[in-house]
């Protein structure tokens, strides 16, 4: 077996790589979390504290990961695919056992100078994991039922353990992100629609595994007005934020809903209807549009790239960070369930600002490394 | 072709799925975006400004209550309250302590403040104490270091300058209670005061005025943020009544201790130009709630400071009742200024023996000398002769038996019996018996104090139907005023009658007599049994009245009016259990009276 090991892709240079990148897809991030600043320094009534001031500091430490993620040589990502993988694995295993008690759900391991949450990280170890297989397996092997009941069983294993945790949201979007990776690897369709009926007749059995909480976020999604001041309440107050945000919205700085605390989690989970209701239906298209181009310049790598391994990887991280998008979006405005996906880049909180930074690096990494060829097959 | 070719073809189809996926992502997005900020817009900007925007009221200054004279007797004062507001002082214990050093506190207050703290949430106030003194605002206000958390708030509260002595008249406000009934948004507003009785309740709307408003922006705590608007109220209107402040106060003032009540009009217009009811109490006691030790002491009392017996208490006229009987006789026909009827001290009556006050008798006497003497006899013979059913409508053209509505509260019609009455009443057939105990205003009839005046002065006038009344009448409403059906000859004999027992030798209230410029008085007394002196009693030693407990020692009522030519006053007094008419009521009348010429109310 044969690798060139270079750690930083010498033999393209780094210089080289640097210039190559989307700077158009750049520039977008960095326009999102300029957004997420100032949108915060709303939420504290105009203020850079608590939010605003740490928001845009991370990010720029973010932004470093980033590049750093980015310049590595693509072969190591592929080299450490499973390793990734099972210390993901592993560390969902230690907060189950004994995880730090946040948010009264286990997602935390403290390391004393932060916090991680193995769950974030298994998202990306599952892209890389599945990538690495699909790459490696055959095209027969894909259409074969054996061929994937490893990789399933390996999807279906971190998820049921971050359901418990219990994180549905997360647990879902794990689930499907893969289930698109599964999807685009070329699995039958057929096969999809088998294991679809399956799981929706094993949800009344599920229903009774989830929490009460959980449950009652899924009937409140049902019915908001079920209880108007508790679980509905926080939808009800939400649509309100929109609508009386109206086409050009009430300005910055003067969101009612917002800033008289009617909207509750206004600088985390329920940062876009903050923003909507102080810049209108133009501001909440704008964030879409930025995302949407994102996202579209996602596929657009993953088609350029002649590299297997880098389009699954590039396709599955940008799903990922498409149900990010989507998923926030959508609960805000009561089209899903609140299940608590924060919108990346916009609403506080470090571990989802690192974790997609991340993911933005690896992206740009497969995206600049389109002539690289991973030779080596196993 | 590669396999990894062929798995970058099938990559390739399979995006595209995955982006048709994305853009059906997007169109739900994007429509559920319209039709929340463009399509429902508007009731959801209905809904956000409900949730913000908190309409309060402001409460209108109550309208000034002026004497005739024009001196103020309801007002606004200016209210100092302290209040705490519990998230404004970092120990709140400390705060308290520290004002209860300097500012006592009862136990039913400390008791009310502490619910209040645990109750309430921690920005909004806590009335600590109300209705505060100068003095203490400034020692709060010198002490405000020690004192964190604690305000002083400036409003209005109704204040009685004359405390007790109009009590009965404007009554007082309070707090609206829970059978108040609410029409106007202005009673939901805390701390607004409604009349509760007396004037301030029967002119309550006039004296209200109309609340303002103003919009607040509020937190999803309730907490205010900003004023949004103001619009104004309008002040209450000003009430200006017919009572003159110093006979109020003079009339007050001579019944003493004693409980009773006395009401003066002016006989020609109507005009209730004193109206007191003894005891009394002081009416600022309930602008801000009365205490429960405050309460029960008046409520205990028992010469009912409560009631208003110029309105309210209704007794037999006793003696004074023989003016409408002798009235009624004269038009009737049934005697005339000779007739004489002769007093033996005692009549029967059926089976039942009817005395005169004087059991020696008075021997024979025409109807002045009746009246003078108070002789019963004459008017047990004259009752009998008359008939009650002529006398009952005598007594209801000159104002008794119905409610005169003055606008006090819980104003009584008194009773004037009939032969129909009773049977209806009692399902049992008028009696003779029943014919001369009305004559002497016993038995059956039943008057107000109020009812008697207007009955004096309905007759000392001429005959004209005045009505009383706290409001000015107008001229138009005067030139209204109708004449009774009552010849002006018996008038003036009944008017003699009533000079006589005051100005006659012998008259039974001589002693309160008076002269004033050539102004004299007439009047009746009246003395009503509230319980016989009983065998044993006698037997005990007990013959006179004043050896009797106070509650069952007789009334005494006097009735008068001065000058006696073009009479201008007329008053009636009670005292309850005062025993004796001509001995007690009649100095009093007199005290009023002579006090009204002096002062010459026109």
């Amino acid at each position: 077996m044969y690798y060139r090991m270079d750690f930083l892709g010498r033999g393209s240079g780094l210089r080289d790589k640097f210039w190559r990148m989307s700077f158009t897809y750049i520039g977008l991030i960095i326009l999102l979390a300029l957004i997420g600043t100032i949108t915060l320094y709303s939420a504290a009534n105009g203020s850079w504290n608590p939010w605003a001031l740490k928001h845009i500091s991370r990010f720029v430490l973010a932004f470093a990961l980033m590049l750093i993620m980015a310049v590595v040589d693509m072969r190591y990502y592929y080299k450490y695919a499973y390793w990734f993988y099972f210390i993901s694995l592993l560390l969902l295993f230690a907060v189950e056992i004994g995880g730090h008690v946040g948010m009264g759900a286990q997602r935390w391991i403290n390391l004393g100078l932060f916090k991680i949450q193995p769950s974030e990280l298994m998202k990306i170890g599952m892209v890389l994991f599945l990538a690495r297989y699909f790459n490696a397996i055959t095209m027969q092997g894909i259409r074969s039922v054996r061929g994937i009941i490893i990789p399933a069983a390996m999807v279906l294993l971190p998820v049921v353990m971050i359901v418990l945790e219990p994180d549905l949201g997360t647990g879902l979007m794990v689930l499907f992100t893969s289930a698109i990776m599964f999807f685009v690897a070329g699995v039958q369709w057929w096969k999809f629609v088998a294991v679809g009926g399956a799981g929706g007749a094993l949800l009344p059995i599920v229903w009774n595994f989830l929490h009460e909480y959980q449950r009652n976020r899924v009937l409140t999604f049902l019915d908001p007005e079920r209880d108007p001041l508790g679980a509905g309440y926080h939808i009800i107050q939400s649509k309100i934020a929109f609508g009386s945000g109206g086409i050009f919205g009430k300005g910055f700085l003067h969101g009612t809903q917002t800033h008289l605390n009617f909207l509750p989690e206004k600088h985390t989970d329920f940062i876009f209807t903050m923003f909507s209701e102080e810049f209108g239906m133009l501001g909440s298209l704008s964030i879409i549009f930025i995302n949407m181009m994102i996202i579209a310049l996602g596929y657009l790598f993953a088609f350029r790239t002649r590299n297997y391994f880098a389009k699954l990887v590039i396709l599955g991280l940008n799903t990922n960070y498409f149900l990010y998008v989507f998923i926030n979006i959508a609960m805000v405005m009561g089209v899903l369930p609140v299940v608590g996906i924060p919108l990346p880049l916009i609403s506080y909180g470090g571990t989802v600002m690192f974790s997609i930074m991340v993911s933005f690096g690896i992206i740009l990494c497969m995206s600049v490394s389109q002539n690289s060829n991973i030779s080596i097959e196993d | 072709m590669s396999r990894i070719d062929e798995k970058s073809r099938i990559f390739g189809h399979r995006v595209i799925w995955v982006i048709v996926f994305n853009l059906i992502a997007l169109v739900v997005i994007v429509s559920r975006l319209y039709y929340l900020q463009v399509y429902d817009s508007a009731k959801y900007r209905v809904m956000s400004d409900e949730n913000r925007i908190s309409t309060r009221f402001l409460v209108p200054p109550r309208g000034v209550i002026y004497d005739r004279n024009g001196e103020i007797i309801a007002k606004n004062e200016q209210n100092f309250q302290a209040l705490l507001i519990a998230e404004q002082a970092p120990n709140i214990h400390d705060t308290l302590t520290n004002f209860g050093n300097i500012i006592d506190l009862t136990d039913d207050e400390q008791q009310r403040i502490e619910k209040n703290i645990k109750q309430k949430q921690r920005f909004i106030p806590i009335k600590l104490k109300d209705g505060l003194p100068w003095n203490d605002v400034s020692k709060i206000l010198l002490n405000a270091p020690d004192l964190p958390g604690i305000e002083i708030d400036e409003g209005l509260s109704r204040y009685y300058p004359y405390a007790d002595l109009y009590a009965h008249v404007l009554g007082y406000v309070g707090p609206v209670a829970d059978k108040d009934k609410k029409d106007s948004p202005l009673y939901l507003v805390p701390g607004f005061k409604i009349g509760k009785s007396g004037l301030e309740k029967s002119f309550d709307y006039r004296l209200q005025g109309t609340g303002g408003t103003v919009k607040l922006e509020v937190n999803a705590y309730g907490r205010v943020m900003k004023e949004i608007e103001r619009k104004g109220g309008k002040e209450g209107d000003s009430l200006t009544i017919t009572i003159d402040s110093r006979l109020q106060k003079a009339a007050y003032e001579a019944f003493g201790d004693n409980s009773g009540a006395a009401v003066v009009l002016n006989v020609n217009t109507g005009e209730i130009l004193a109206l007191v009811s003894t005891p009394s109490f002081d009416p600022n006691l309930f602008t801000n709630g009365i205490s429960y030790k405050h309460w029960n002491a008046l409520l205990n009392n028992e010469r009912t400071p409560l009631i208003n017996k110029a309105v309210s208490g209704q007794y037999s006229p006793g003696s004074t009742f023989k003016i409408v009987v002798a009235l009624a006789a004269l038009e009737a026909g049934a005697i005339n200024v000779n007739t004489k009827y002769n007093c033996l001290g005692a009549m029967d009556v059926g089976t039942t023996k009817f005395h005169c006050w004087k059991h020696s008798g008075h021997g024979n006497l025409n109807v002045i000398e009746a009246l003078k003497h108070s002789c019963d006899i004459f008017f047990y013979e004259t009752a009998l002769k008359v008939g009650i059913d002529k006398i009952q409508s005598m007594a209801e053209r000159l104002g008794l038996g119905q409610v005169l509505h003055v606008g006090l509260d819980n104003e009584k019609g008194g009773l004037i019996p009939s032969q129909s009455w009773k049977k209806s009443r009692y399902g049992t057939a008028w009696t003779r018996g029943d014919s001369a105990n009305s004559g002497i205003g016993q038995g059956y009839v039943l008057v107000t104090p109020l009812q008697l005046a207007t009955m004096l002065a309905r007759i000392v006038n001429g005959g004209y139907a005045i009505k009383p009344t706290f409001i000015k009448p107008t001229d138009k409403q005067l030139n209204k005023i109708k004449r009774l059906d009552i010849s002006r000859r018996h008038i003036e004999i009944v008017k003699q009658g009533m000079f006589e027992v005051v100005n006659g030798l012998g008259g039974t209230a001589g002693k309160a007599r008076f002269n004033i410029n050539g102004a004299q008085m007439g009047g009746k007394t009246g003395t009503t049994q509230v319980r016989r002196i009983s065998m044993q009693e006698r037997r005990r030693g007990i013959t006179r009245e004043e050896k009797l407990p106070w509650r069952l020692r007789n009334h005494a009522l006097f009735i008068g009016f001065t000058p006696i030519d073009n009479p201008r006053y007329a008053v009636a007094v009670i005292v309850e259990h005062g025993s004796s008419g001509s001995g007690v009521a009649a100095p009093i009348a007199s005290k009023i009276l002579q006090k009204a010429l002096l002062l010459d109310i026109k």
